[in-house]
């Protein structure tokens, strides 16, 4: 296998009392667009500025390349950034915001011209080299922004947060483009949002992090489908979590008793052990079908139709939680209704952690 | 037709007050620059002008034209190095994490409150101490005493977190950290840097309590007006003030231009 592009070796930051990250270990594919997802204050975006040159970890190795770039300032590792704000020179023209990285590299003038022109070209803003910065609009900015981080060729692009600030429609288009840009120009991406959804379509793997640990990493469907923990099946998508026991192994499954009924589901666990069940809204049905169980009766007590589907919120008498479901988008559902719910074991995901 | 003279009579106050208040402001300067052109010795009504009579005076005159060369050099000495003195302060404590940070930006803005006549008997008191001759240059460090807080708040104000980051970007794109300050830290904060030298430069100009008490035989402008006072009103005294006037007016004209303009593009 080759080197990573990036390596994090037992990564420990400390501020102060305060732990902001511990024990990561990562390493990250050459060429690979991976996403570091999760809530605010989680670490993913210390993780990132540790990559960049901006924190010092106070204990572990970042290499890029190969290369042991711990003690490495930031202007002289092979990574650069786009800032959630952008942090563009409001007193350069574009061009000279593009060419800057150029120009700290020493390339004459005469071979930045072209290259900035082509990285402009790149982010779909070629004709506006000659302009200030104030005369362009958020999106816009947002794409100079790659365009100076990705003109001097970086060995790893660290994006934080970089759709934050834009409105929805422009952030799922930006979304699609950067992951077309990464594609084309083959750059290790490394991007850090709190946005889930953004996550799923730009990433190639997701690190879900929280509480200054990885919880899980993945692709997107591996995580979605096959959880690792509880709070990475929590924070990927609507969930539902059915607290259970882990009563007795058979072969490569388990069987867990909850108050919801005994299934027997795939994965391992020790007898006894207080395990969870992760069940996706749109994994529990209305009506009985092939290896469906009975989950009970339930009371709807809320109901919203989200065009594709219709969202409701169940509350069962056995379980203290209620339960999220989706039911098909011509399945009219009133508040009140006393719905059957049936899922397939196969569906559910044994969570030990 | 009735209505909207009733609409202008009801607006009367209104310009009234205005003129007055603008009146109570301008008038007195208005009369000064007035007999400035005073055709005869007094500058007391009837006006008999206008003539250009005192302003040949003043241009002719030795020691006013000293006094204003030593009030250019000292503006611009004194102000320049108040810019440098609190960008390098504020700089260091926008961008650093300093032991006592608090209490060294409480000092640093802490001259803004205390009289120009209490700084100005600190620094004779010291400069006797320290056997420190009443030059120009101890006029020069009285100056940039009283702007050096002002450069430093209107600076450190203008450095924020948005543009600690923009410094970041720099470092992240490969600029070093002389380059940071030269090419973005520098050019970014242009505007609030030439806004604190041209205040400072229309403090100095202006400034005479601190410059009377420790200059002895070159003085400063309002220092040599002062002494032309002393031997009684002539519209020469008004020429030479209609002039100080003039220069403080343009300065400011040229900051509102340079610095507003710069802030709206």
């Amino acid at each position: 296998m080759s080197t990573p592009a990036v390596e994090f070796r037992n990564i420990a930051m400390r501020f102060g009392e305060k732990v902001a990250l511990q024990d990561i270990d990562l390493s990250i594919e050459e060429g690979s667009f991976v996403v570091l997802l999760g809530p605010s204050g989680g670490g993913k975006t210390t993780l990132l500025n540790i990559l960049g040159g901006f924190l010092q970890p106070s204990a572990g190795q970042v290499l890029i390349d190969g290369r042991d770039v711990t003690q490495v300032a930031p202007a002289r590792r092979p990574t650069t950034t786009v800032f959630q704000d952008y942090a563009l020179f409001p007193h350069m023209s574009i061009a000279a915001n593009v060419g800057f990285g150029l120009r700290m590299r020493g390339v004459p003038k005469a071979q930045r011209v072209p290259r900035v022109e082509k990285a402009l070209e790149m982010v779909g803003l070629g004709h506006t080299a000659l302009r200030r910065i104030h005369e362009l609009s958020g999106g816009q900015r947002q794409r100079i922004a790659l365009a100076r981080a990705l003109v001097v060729e970086p060995s790893v692009l660290l994006l934080d947060e970089p759709l934050g600030a834009l409105d929805m429609k422009l952030r799922r288009q930006m979304q699609e483009e950067l992951k077309a840009i990464q594609k084309r120009v083959g750059t290790t991406f490394v991007h850090v949002t709190h946005d889930q959804e953004e996550a799923m379509a730009i990433g190639d793997v997701i690190v879900v992090m929280n509480d200054g640990s990885i919880e899980d990493r993945g692709t997107p469907e591996r995580i979605y489908l096959q959880p690792a923990s509880r709070f990475a099946a929590n924070f990927m998508g609507e969930n539902n979590l059915i607290e259970g026991q882990a009563t007795r192994s058979e072969g490569s499954c388990v069987a867990v008793t909850t108050p919801i009924g005994d299934f027997t589901v795939p994965g391992t666990a020790h007898n006894g052990a207080r395990v969870a069940l992760s069940l996706r809204p749109e994994h529990l049905h209305p009506d009985a079908g092939q290896g469906r169980v009975s989950l009970g009766q339930g009371s709807v007590i809320e109901a919203g139709f989200f065009g594709t589907h219709h969202q409701c919120t169940v509350t069962l008498d056995t379980l203290d939680a209620p339960l999220k479901l989706r039911l098909p988008q011509k399945r009219l559902v009133q508040v009140g209704e006393t719905l059957a719910l049936h899922a397939d074991p196969a569906d559910m995901v044994l969570l030990t952690r | 037709m009735a209505r909207s003279f009733i609409t202008a009579l009801r607006a009367l106050p209104v310009w009234l007050y205005v003129v007055l208040l603008y009146g109570f402001i301008f008038l007195p300067v208005g009369v000064l620059v007035l007999f400035s052109f005073q055709e005869s010795r007094l500058p007391i009504p009837p006006f008999n002008g206008p003539s250009l009579r005192w302003y040949e005076a003043v241009f002719a005159d030795a020691r006013l034209m000293a006094a204003l060369g030593n009030s250019i050099a000292v503006a611009l000495t004194s102000s320049l190095a108040a810019v440098v003195l609190g960008f390098l302060a504020a700089y260091s404590l926008a961008r650093h994490r300093l032991p006592g940070a608090a209490l060294l930006q409480g000092f640093l803005t802490a001259p803004l409150t205390v009289s120009y006549l209490i700084i100005a008997m600190g620094l004779l008191i010291t400069f006797n101490q320290l056997g420190v001759p009443k030059s120009l240059l101890t006029v020069g460090i009285g100056h940039v005493v009283i702007n050096l807080p002002l450069c430093f708040a209107i600076l450190y104000s203008q450095m924020g977190a948005h543009q600690a980051n923009i410094e970041r970007a720099a470092r992240d794109l490969g600029a070093r950290e002389w380059q940071v300050l030269g090419l973005v830290t520098v050019p970014m904060l242009w505007p609030a840097l030439f806004a604190s030298f041209f205040l400072s430069v229309t403090f100095s100009w202006d400034e005479f309590i601190i410059a009377f008490m420790v200059s002895r035989f070159d003085v400063t402008l309002p220092v040599e007006i002062w002494s032309m006072l002393r031997t009684g009103l002539n519209p020469k005294t008004n020429a030479i003030g209609s002039f100080v006037f003039l220069i403080s007016i343009a300065t400011v004209l040229v900051l509102d231009l340079v610095v507003f303009r710069s802030r709206k593009a």
